[in-house]
């Protein structure tokens, strides 16, 4: 056991910064998007001091944030195992269609009875559509950027069927635990989207760091014939990072119709962008076998920042787009730049 | 003699390419089974039948220890007991070195939760041990893509090692070795054999098959074109033979083909 030992003898200084460096390079990308969310931060203040030393920028933040970067989590498993979703617009909305179908059923006899039951049928839609996302790309072999434009466009219409294209107002939500669960203000102050994000961000980190699911996703992203050779259950894996991001997106879909109390059947449209630069800023590699939750998690907040902030320092909104979309490229430049520097 | 696995009848057809014909192979109780064959001769994929990665054509049969198994997948012939060093290596680049070590069957408890500490104590171990590593630049921790060609295979084979096996199998595992590591892999064969469990070495240099294997089988074009016992043909005659069967097709034996 002369190895065990080795190890808890005190390192020696040398030692001790070869581990701080190591650390310090495990961590590298982390810090660095904490770093760039700050500074940006700093420079938002300093343009606009009046918005950016009020509480209310920030509580605005942690209300809005949540309705994309609870999608952005989970899709980092997805763009880790190497594919891509671009179909959970349309799920947010479709798992509300599912809320609204079995709300209406209820709606004169127990409306809070429909109320908790619709929600069960939204989370039920999402998975099943995050289901079947998988379910095409590894049974039938469909690349997921196809497979997920598909269904993309197949939700959003089945949405506009079922719902006729019409609105759904969804006052009654506020009688039930659910409102003050997802949506109401923590401590009077916290908006509570905002702790459910964190708890779920926490959820995913664990399995995808600390569970043998995570491991799996993260072996199918970097060598899916090595995974396979050596046993990892591939298609499995896959299907359930898509099943995960339905869930999600129909959650998000739910708190979203919540917070504004009414049902649009347009739900989810212009999320799409925000979450794919919260993911690629975040430091997950199109290229699959890295990326992290929590660079996800802040990078979702530097998305978030861009509009109020180019606002409040008096700039035209215009320029958002421009910015994520230049955000998109940026990173994913970089790191195909990183890839070629490491291996 | 006992068999740990008999295969029957074995055809493998990817589209037009037909890589096994027919093929009728096994492997005794702790016996070393040497497989020679050319480039493209079907021996790797030979290999995948017999680790449950490729299912071979229908009217073929597998046998462990005399059972038959239906439906082999990559974990069941892993439960069985069936460790392989692939040719490729089958290693995950961006992933850390125990996350290799432990590809596809991580520590975990009940739930799933990763024991890591218990996987990185293990291959630290392992480090010092098995593979052999001196360079203090790597730990447990280091990403395998920055291993050079002979740590990555040190990392394959030391894998197929830590999980105590009945049947190894080693494809090509000396390919790019240097001397020394080649002597410890070959020396690593006979380990296998003092430990009564059997192997399958597949090597393009005959002059590491023959030593350490007991019997050698010659696979040409998808087909068993024959095979020997050990001490049955000198070195020489041996090679001979196998010059003949590259020139000619044509493999001579002294035994009839099907045992
Ligand atoms: N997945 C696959 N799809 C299609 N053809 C394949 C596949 N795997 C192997 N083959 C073909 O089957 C034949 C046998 O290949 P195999 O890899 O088993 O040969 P080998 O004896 O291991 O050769 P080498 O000594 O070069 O490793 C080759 O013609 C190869 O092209
Ligand atoms: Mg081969």
């Amino acid at each position: 056991m002369a190895s065990a030992n080795t190890t808890e003898r005190p390192l020696s200084p040398a030692k001790e910064r070869g581990k701080f460096a190591r650390l310090l390079r495990k961590y590298a990308l982390q810090i660095a998007i904490v770093f760039v969310a700050l500074l940006l931060w700093a420079f938002f203040f300093w343009r606009s001091p009046l918005t950016w030393g009020s509480y209310a920028i920030y509580n605005s933040l942690m209300s809005t944030t949540p309705y994309f970067a609870l999608m952005a989590i989970p899709l980092t498993l997805v763009v880790v195992a190497k594919e891509i979703d671009l179909s959970f617009g349309s799920i947010m909305a479709w798992g509300m269609a599912a809320f609204s179908v079995v709300f209406m059923a209820l709606r004169d006899t127990n409306p809070q009875l429909g109320v908790y039951l619709g929600f069960l049928a939204c989370l039920l839609a999402g998975l099943f559509a995050g289901w079947l996302n998988g379910f095409i790309v590894v049974k039938l072999g469909i690349p997921s950027l196809v497979t997920t434009i598909g269904t993309q466009f197949f939700w959003r219409g089945v949405v506009l069927v079922v719902t006729d294209g019409q609105g759904l107002g969804m006052t009654v939500v506020k009688e039930t635990i659910l409102y003050n669960l997802f949506v109401g203000r923590f401590l009077g102050v916290i908006p509570a989207q905002f702790l459910w994000t964190i708890a779920f961000g926490i959820i995913v980190w664990f399995f995808l760091n600390h569970h043998k699911f995570g491991a799996h996703v993260y072996l199918v992203g970097d060598n899916v014939d090595s995974a396979r050779l050596m046993g990892v259950d591939v298609e499995r894996t896959k299907i359930a990072t898509f099943a995960v991001v339905g869930v999600a997106a129909a959650f998000a879909g739910f708190v979203v119709s919540e917070q504004v109390l009414f049902l649009w059947p347009t739900l989810g449209d212009g999320y799409l962008l925000n979450t794919l630069a919260s993911v690629f800023l975040g430091g997950t590699s199109v290229f699959g076998g890295t990326g992290t939750v929590f660079g996800t998690f802040v990078a979702a907040f530097i998305i978030a920042i861009i509009n109020p902030g180019i606002v409040a320092a008096g700039w035209t909104a215009y320029w958002t787009q421009l910015i994520y979309g230049f955000i998109i490229v940026v990173s994913v430049a970089l790191q195909s730049i990183l890839r070629k520097r490491l291996t | 003699m006992e068999y740990v696995l008999q295969m029957k009848n074995i055809s493998k057809t990817f589209g037009e390419v037909a890589a096994l014909h027919h093929v009728n192979f096994e492997v005794g109780t702790n016996e070393i089974v040497g497989l020679l064959g050319d480039n493209g001769a079907g021996k790797s994929t030979l290999v995948k039948i017999i680790t449950g990665y490729h299912c071979p054509d229908p009217g073929g049969e597998i046998f462990w220890k005399q059972e038959k198994v239906s439906h082999l997948t990559v974990s069941k012939a892993r439960d069985l007991g069936i460790e392989v060093v692939y040719q490729e290596r089958a290693l995950a680049d961006l992933q850390s070195l125990w996350r290799n070590i432990f590809m596809g069957r991580e520590l975990s408890n009940r739930l799933g939760v990763l024991d890591q500490r218990g996987m990185v104590r293990e291959t630290r171990k392992l480090m010092s041990t098995a593979m052999g590593f001196t360079s203090s630049a790597v730990t447990p921790e280091s990403t395998v893509g920055t291993f050079s060609g002979g740590e990555r295979q040190g990392v394959a084979i030391t894998r197929a090692l830590y999980f105590e096996a009945e049947l190894i199998i080693l494809d090509e595992p000396t390919m790019g070795l240097s001397i020394s590591e080649t002597r410890k892999c070959l020396d690593f064969v006979d380990g296998i054999k003092q430990a009564g469990k059997s192997a399958i070495f597949i090597d393009h240099n005959i002059v590491h098959v023959y030593p350490v294997a007991d019997r050698i089988v010659v696979l040409d074009r998808g087909t068993i074109a024959g095979q020997f016992q050990k001490g049955e043909l000198k070195f020489d005659e041996l090679i001979d033979r196998l010059t003949h069967l590259a020139q000619t097709g044509h493999l001579e034996t002294n035994h009839p083909k099907a045992r």
